[in-house]
Formats: structure tokens, C-alpha cells, sequence
């Protein structure tokens, strides 16, 4: 299984389109970085304003923490987008070139076959995760330096600096069960067609759709609103308030949790009975 | 003594919707055989093959490789088969080695550098062995299908059409390759061919096929004798075609009744004859 996953991921990693996502990463956060070094003070004062009659703030509020979790909130919706275009590649690029045809006529299990490009998939959304969670932590405490974090929710949270790290390492936990039960999706509809591009929009689709539908606020729709993914998917922001809520954590992450593993059973199942036709 | 049956199916079919790809096709391929496998483009050969090697699942019928049963036994069986499918596709944008070196890892096969530039050299392609597959040509890459092919040292080779798109010389050292590994290395290679000339070359048994049905098999020779043909004809009273024959100088040589077909040997002109007596006395199909 190791060999296999091995060559799934060296599969991955020979192909240009693997590092559209971390260019994409490398190219977008200094963006938002330049932005806020230039404009950060705004938002601070934007989140400050109705505390600054009671409270005196002193100190570099608009640090590498605070820019971090803003980029973190405002490429969410972006990043599976990155990781689709991967995970929609998995099956359907094996039947688009023909060689599906070579590796299942070899002595290995389909189910075999399934699960390494499973695990090489979810090893890329990892990497690109980590990628996100250096270009944005890390070079972002290093021009903005560290500080106390102030994040803007229901109500304004203003954590010190030694309470901020582990929230960053458990939301971006919480980021990856995320962006795998996207990356599970576009699998799954990887191995129903022979071309990589419908499985990319179909994803899509269905990701803006149900984000649709959470905002619509329709009395019909209410009913459906917790069983879409896509409202689990966002959960990553409890570690930013205090007390964290782990009920919520723990009920979206089992709910994430379990759309990876029904995606996976069922993509498993079809593509052990598919007939190979490319 | 009968040899081994490598390969052996019996009323093999595939039905897609209203189509039938493949019609209750029976095959014995033997041990040492260089089998031919011909028949007209869409006769069904592709689809026997997919069935062969588990691509597709049969819709009924049965399939034994080296006795075992598919797809039941697959993996065991699948350690002896080399094949090339259809065209051979490859990882694009890879080095012809590496595509190598990732399939015989699959395979379980020597992927030692000696063994992988041994198969290269062997195909005329070790000068580009470096190369990414992208940057071949056609002729190339069926070169490089029949070295994935003899990667992990098989026992039976598939190559389904493997000089399609082949100059003659290409065609020519791809013929003298099969040839090589059959008498020299002893393989069982089942070569598909829609081109009759290709495969007399170089099989020693062959079976005819056309809209998924036999049409004839024997060696070699009994098929290209005009006196030795064996020609099966399907009837739609076994009982009463045969109740004729005992009053002819026809003797079949087979009666399968669950099929409704006759089997004999005959000579080229006879078949036209048989066929009118059988016309004349009613029997159809």
C-alpha cells in the first residue's frame, strides 16, 4: 500500500496542474498581506470603534495572527477549488490517458487501487493546508510580528499572544477534515466519468450551490441547512472564541467525518464493479 | 495427449443494452500456443480481451486461466499475464523508465535498472530511454507496450493488435519478437490481429471470429487447407439435422446441443453443398 501510494503521489507531483494550487497560495496571501500591511489599521479600527470609549488599546493589534485568520476566512471558499483540481484528476485522468487499461491489468486490487489514490489525494490537501499555514502564519508574524489577536464574531474576542497558537493548529485540523471531505467529492465524481474538467465544475457546482442555500434565508430550507456540508465545513472558526465550543467542533467534525467515509465507501464500490471501457 | 489449456472460455458473452459484443464465444488457448485471435474491426476481439484480463465483467460464461477461475483468482493470475490492451497508454509525462520502473513496481516485477534496460534494449528503445513518452511516436509506444508487457517475466503475453500503426520493419521485428519469446522463452502469447496475413505468420492455432461469434478455430494449417477447414454450422433442430446426416456421407464431428451447432470437417467446396441440403430438408437458423 505504501509503494502504491508512493506512486499515486508521484503521479501528482509530476503534473504541472499539482502546483497550481500552491502557486496560487504563494501568489494570493502576500496579495492580501501587502493589502492589510498598507489598510490593516482600517479593520482594527473597524472592530475597535465601538470599544474605544470603554477601552484603551495599546500594542500592534494588526499583527501576523490577525492577518493570518483573515486570510484564513477569506480564502475558505477559494482553496477547494485548488484542491479540486486534483482530486477530480485521480480516476478520470487515468481514463482520459488510457491508463487506467495498464494498471488494472496488473496483480493488484481495484480496492487496493482505490485506497492509495485516496491517501495520496488527502496527503496533497494536507501539503497544500501546510503550505497555507506557512505562507500565512508564518511569514505573516514574521512582517507583522505577534501580538494579541482581535477577531471580529458575534461578539469581539481579543486573545494574548500566548493564548493563539494551538487555536491556529486546531482550526487549520479542522480546515483539513474539510478539505477533504471536498477532495472525497470531486474523487468520487473522478471515478464516474472519463474527463477531469466535469468532475472540477460538478464539485464546484455543488459546493456554491449548498453555500447558496445556507444564506437564503427561506423557512423551506431550514430543515436541509444542517445536513449540507458545506456549513460543517466553516466550523474551524469556533477555536476563535472563548469558551471554545467543542460540542460544535466535535458534531461538524463527525459530520465531515462521515460524508468522507460514505464518498469513499461508494467511489470504492463503483470503481471495484466499473468496467473499464477507455 | 492434450496439451495444457492456458487460456479456456466457454460461452463467453457480453451484452451492452441492445448490442452483444461478444455471443457465447468458447476459446482454449494451449501452452506454448502463439494463438491467433482474428476477426474484422468491432468483431468483438477487444471486448474478449477486457473480459480476459478483468477490465469488463463478463455478462455470462466462464473464464479459466491457468486453471483457475476469473475473476475469482485475479491477482494469482494476473502474476503471470503480460498485455497490451488496445493502444498502450502511458503516463505522458514521464520518462519512458520511469513508466517502467511505476508499472513493474505494480507488478511486483525485477525493477532493477539491468532488468528494465535489458526490456528497453530488447524493443530498440534504450537510447531514449530517458525521454518523456510524450515525445514518441506512435510505433514507440507499441514498442514500449510490449516491454511493459514482458516486465515481470509472464508466462502468457495478450497483445491486442500490437503492430497496429507499425511500419512493415516495425511490424517485422514486433513478428520476430512473439516469435522469439514463444520458441526461445517458451511464453503462450494470444496475438489479436484483424489482419489474417499478420497472424499466419506466426500462430500455430487460430480462431476466426465476426459480430462476437466463432466462425471457425483450429491450428494453422487445418485453416489455411482448403481440405482440412472445420466449419461449424448453427442450426435450429439439432435432432433432426443429425437424424439427416446418418442418411448422408456428412459425419460431424461434433453435436453441441445446448448451442445448436454442428461441427465438421470439410473441404472448401463442401460447405456451399452442406449448407444447400441442409436448406433443401428445412433445417435453418
Amino acid at each position: 500500500m505504501i509503494s502504491l501510494t508512493s506512486i499515486e503521489l508521484s503521479k501528482i507531483f509530476r503534473k504541472l496542474r499539482t502546483y497550481i494550487g500552491f502557486l496560487a497560495i504563494a501568489v494570493l496571501v502576500p496579495i492580501v498581506q501587502v493589502s492589510l500591511y498598507f489598510q490593516g489599521e482600517n479593520y482594527v479600527n473597524f472592530a475597535t470603534r465601538n470599544l474605544e470609549e470603554q477601552f484603551m488599546f495599546v500594542g500592534n493589534l494588526m499583527n501576523g495572527y490577525l492577518v493570518a485568520y483573515l486570510i484564513l476566512q477569506a480564502l475558505f471558499i477559494h482553496i477547494p477549488f485548488l484542491i479540486v483540481l486534483v482530486g477530480s484528476d485521480l480516476f478520470a485522468g487515468e481514463a482520459t490517458s488510457g491508463t487506467y487499461r495498464m494498471m488494472i491489468t496488473r496483480p493488484v486490487s481495484r480496492l487496493k487501487i482505490a485506497v492509495s489514490k485516496f491517501l495520496a489525494g488527502f496527503i496533497y490537501t494536507n501539503l497544500l493546508l501546510l503550505w497555507l499555514a506557512v505562507v500565512s502564519l508564518g511569514v505573516s508574524v514574521i512582517i507583522f510580528g505577534a501580538g494579541e489577536l482581535i477577531v471580529l464574531r458575534d461578539k469581539v474576542y481579543i486573545f494574548a499572544g500566548d493564548d493563539v497558537i494551538w487555536r491556529f493548529i486546531l482550526a487549520y485540523g479542522f480546515a483539513t477534515l474539510s478539505m477533504t471531505t471536498v477532495f472525497a467529492l470531486s474523487y468520487f465524481f473522478s471515478s464516474l466519468v472519463e474527463n477531469a474538467i466535469g468532475p472540477i465544475v460538478v464539485t464546484m457546482a455543488v459546493m456554491i450551490i449548498f453555500i447558496i442555500i445556507s444564506a437564503l434565508p427561506i423557512e423551506i430550507l431550514e430543515g436541509i441547512k444542517p445536513y449540507l456540508f458545506t456549513n460543517h465545513m466553516i466550523k474551524w472558526r469556533e477555536f476563535f472564541g472563548d469558551p471554545v465550543n467543542y460540542n460544535e467542533v466535535f458534531y461538524s467534525g463527525s459530520i465531515l467525518l462521515g460524508h468522507i467515509i460514505v464518498l469513499f465507501g461508494i467511489t470504492s464500490f463503483l470503481f471495484n464493479r466499473k468496467d473499464i471501457l477507455s | 495427449m492434450e496439451k495444457e489449456k492456458v487460456i479456456e472460455v466457454k460461452g463467453l458473452t457480453k451484452r451492452y443494452k441492445n448490442l452483444i459484443a461478444v455471443d457465447n464465444l468458447d476459446l482454449n488457448v494451449h501452452r506454448g500456443d502463439v494463438f491467433g485471435f482474428l476477426g474484422p474491426n468491432g468483431a468483438g476481439k477487444s471486448t474478449t480481451i477486457r473480459m480476459l484480463l478483468t477490465l469488463i465483467k463478463p455478462t455470462s460464461g466462464s473464464i479459466k486461466i491457468f486453471g483457475k477461475s476469473m475473476p475469482q483468482n485475479r491477482i494469482e493470475i494476473l502474476k503471470k499475464i503480460g498485455a497490451i490492451v488496445e493502444k498502450p497508454d502511458f503516463y505522458l509525462y514521464m520518462t519512458a523508465y520511469k513508466n517502467l520502473e511505476i508499472l513493474g513496481k505494480i507488478s511486483g516485477a525485477d525493477i532493477s535498472k539491468n532488468n528494465i534496460m535489458r526490456l528497453l534494449e530488447m524493443v530498440g528503445l534504450s537510447e531514449r530511454y530517458n525521454s518523456k513518452v510524450k515525445t514518441y511516436s506512435h510505433g514507440m509506444k507499441q514498442r514500449l507496450g510490449i516491454a511493459q508487457a514482458l516486465l515481470h517475466d509472464p508466462e502468457l503475453i495478450i497483445l491486442d493488435e500490437p503492430t497496429t500503426g507499425l511500419d512493415p520493419q516495425g511490424m517485422k521485428e514486433i513478428r520476430e519478437l512473439i516469435l522469439h519469446l514463444s520458441k526461445e522463452q517458451n511464453k503462450t502469447v494470444l496475438l489479436s490481429s484483424h489482419i489474417l496475413r499478420e497472424v499466419e505468420l506466426i500462430a500455430t492455432r487460430m480462431i476466426i471470429i465476426n459480430k462476437g461469434k466463432t466462425k471457425v478455430e483450429g491450428t494453422v494449417d487445418e485453416l489455411l487447407n482448403p481440405d482440412q477447414l472445420k466449419v461449424t454450422f448453427e442450426v435450429d433442430d439439432v435432432t433432426k439435422a443429425t437424424e439427416l446426416l446418418n442418411h448422408t456421407n456428412w459425419n460431424a464431428e461434433t453435436v453441441t446441443n445446448e448451442k445448436n451447432e454442428i461441427v465438421f470437417q470439410l473441404s472448401k467446396n463442401e460447405i456451399p453443398k452442406l449448407n444447400k441440403y441442409f436448406i433443401e430438408n428445412a433445417i435453418g437458423r
